[in-house]
């Protein structure tokens, strides 16, 4: 499925990422990655395994604190936040975890009602209710809402973890390889569903993968980490022209040389 | 080391012994930090406590059941060589009381509850099901570690005066097998040799035992690594050393007690 343009405004950046620096230990994973993601736009940043993808949308969560350089989301500089305005930013982030995440001992319902109950208290359960059901409707699963994780595919377990990103419609969406371990069926449901999340909801995405059809499939803008920066950005075309030596490693190997 | 911007990229617990004694302290201090701070997790509380305790039941009430028909049986011939086995009611409550049911209980509990404290918080933690927590806001040590130290804290000391009551229900049967003593004679009989210190010592034990399992299971879970093998790891270290402990501070609160038991 070809990506469909939608309006970007290119003037309103959202994340503003600067100079980003990590290291664990005495390996330097990430070495200065600068860029911006403006408000409706999908950025897919591709990587080897271990390049610092990963890394990098931990660090704009706060899951973990970057050595040096600077993180602003709307409007807020990640890295100064104390304990409660991360956590009123983070309810604007969604963030879609490679291994979907869900909490094991609940039920796909009690899964979606958890970030709601906790931080929308207002809300009564029949408006819960509704807005779960929503959700899964949204993601095509609503025959799951009573099952536990460990009854559902793999597939099935990321929709539900995408649900559960959606229930509290952030602005943002952070999403550590959606399409990783599923067959190209269901990777193909999973772009499709991350293009019509961001038509919808008008969320703007950082999609983090190594798979090439993902990144044509959903992408806006695609970046290339090399030696832990942004080695090459730009559309998908203009990273993957034949002379950008390392994109064409990544292209080579998913389309079986049939640029 | 607790703290979420932390720069490891993995948390597991520091391999150095003292920087580990260092990560447990401030393990606790945080949960000292968290406990009395809103929101409370009464929900989850209230589910933790129906685990450790509700779902202990049936193992204590066995085991301290037997415990009180073998103690008696076996403490009977050396008693009964000196023709005092009216002594036994005393002897077996006091034993009960003061050092076999807070005992027992802890290490059931550390076998039960530890391990399995360790290893659902390890495997939360491998699957990234905390980070999740975290992501959507909700402050993952308060649900996950606060509740379980509250719910083993308190649990522990319940589960163990009832296992006392049903050790000396069975010893109660056991001698009452072989001699004509009445249930109230038995009872009468036994708390007067049991005073508040021992039972208040028992309880206080009891808390501290609780206060450990949760602990141990809880920090060795949320600091698991290296995938599945880190999480057997996790629920194997939380009830070994956890064992470790409850005979280290069954030890030294015997040894505080005796100075405080009038001469």
């Amino acid at each position: 499925m070809k990506k469909e343009a939608l309006y970007i405004d290119r003037t309103n950046p959202i994340i503003m990422v600067s100079k980003l620096e990590k290291s664990f230990g005495s390996l330097q994973v990430l070495t200065g990655i600068s860029f911006h993601l403006y408000r409706g736009e999908n950025i897919v940043v591709l990587g080897r395994s271990g390049s610092g993808k990963s890394v990098l949308i931990k660090l704009m969560i706060g899951l973990l604190q970057p050595n040096k350089g600077s993180i602003r989301i709307l409007g807020k500089e990640v890295q100064e936040l104390g304990v409660k305005e991360l956590q009123e930013l983070r309810l604007k982030i969604g963030f879609l975890f490679q291994g979907s995440a869900l909490y094991d001992s609940m039920t796909v319902r009690e899964n979606l009602a958890f970030p709601l109950v906790r931080n929308k208290r207002n809300l009564t359960r029949t408006q819960i209710d509704q807005a779960i059901v929503e959700v899964l409707e949204n993601v095509g699963l609503l025959q799951t809402i009573n099952q536990m994780p460990a009854q559902l595919s793999g597939g099935q377990r990321k929709r539900i973890a995408i649900a559960r990103t959606l229930i509290l419609q952030p602005e943002i969406i952070l999403y550590d390889e959606p399409t990783a371990g599923l067959d190209p069926v269901t990777c193909m449901e999973i772009n499709d569903l991350i293009n019509e999340v961001q038509k919808k909801y008008k969320a703007s995405s950082v999609i983090i993968t190594h798979d090439l059809t993902c990144a044509k499939t959903t992408g806006d803008r695609v970046a290339l980490i090399v030696d832990g920066k942004f080695g090459y950005e730009g559309s998908f075309a203009d990273v993957f022209k034949t002379e950008n030596r390392e994109a064409n490693l990544f292209y080579d190997y998913n389309f079986i040389n049939e640029k | 080391m607790e703290d979420p911007k932390n720069n490891k990229m993995n948390d597991a617990p520091s391999v150095n012994f003292f920087t580990n004694i260092y990560d447990i302290y401030r393990f606790i201090l945080r949960f000292f930090r968290e406990v009395f701070v809103p929101p409370f997790e009464f929900k989850e509380i209230v589910k933790q406590c129906y685990d450790v305790g509700y779902r202990s039941l049936a193992l204590v009430t066995l085991t301290g059941f037997i415990i009180g028909i073998v103690f008696t049986k076996q403490s009977r011939p050396p008693l009964a060589e000196f023709g005092a086995t009216s002594w036994l009611p005393g002897l077996i409550s006091i034993a009960i009381i003061r050092a076999l049911a807070p005992l027992i209980t802890a290490l059931i509990s550390a076998g039960k509850v530890g391990s399995n404290i360790g290893a659902e918080l390890g495997s939360m933690k491998e699957t990234e099901q905390i980070d999740a927590m975290e992501v959507s806001a909700t402050n993952p040590f308060k649900y996950l570690v606060v509740s379980r130290i509250i719910a083993t804290t308190t649990m522990v000391p319940i589960l163990s005066l009832y296992m006392g009551l049903i050790g000396l229900i069975g010893a109660y049967l056991n001698i009452h097998q072989n001699e004509s003593t009445s249930f109230m004679g038995f009872f009468q009989h036994g708390f007067i040799n049991i005073s508040f210190l021992d039972v208040f010592s028992s309880l206080i034990k009891s808390i501290v035992f609780g206060f450990t399992i949760g602990v141990t299971g809880c920090f060795q879970g949320y600091y698991a690594s290296k995938g599945t093998e880190g999480v057997g790891k996790a629920a194997n270290a939380a009830v070994v050393i956890s064992m470790f402990l409850v005979f280290i501070e069954e030890m030294l609160i015997v040894q505080i007690v005796n100075a405080m038991r009038p001469a």
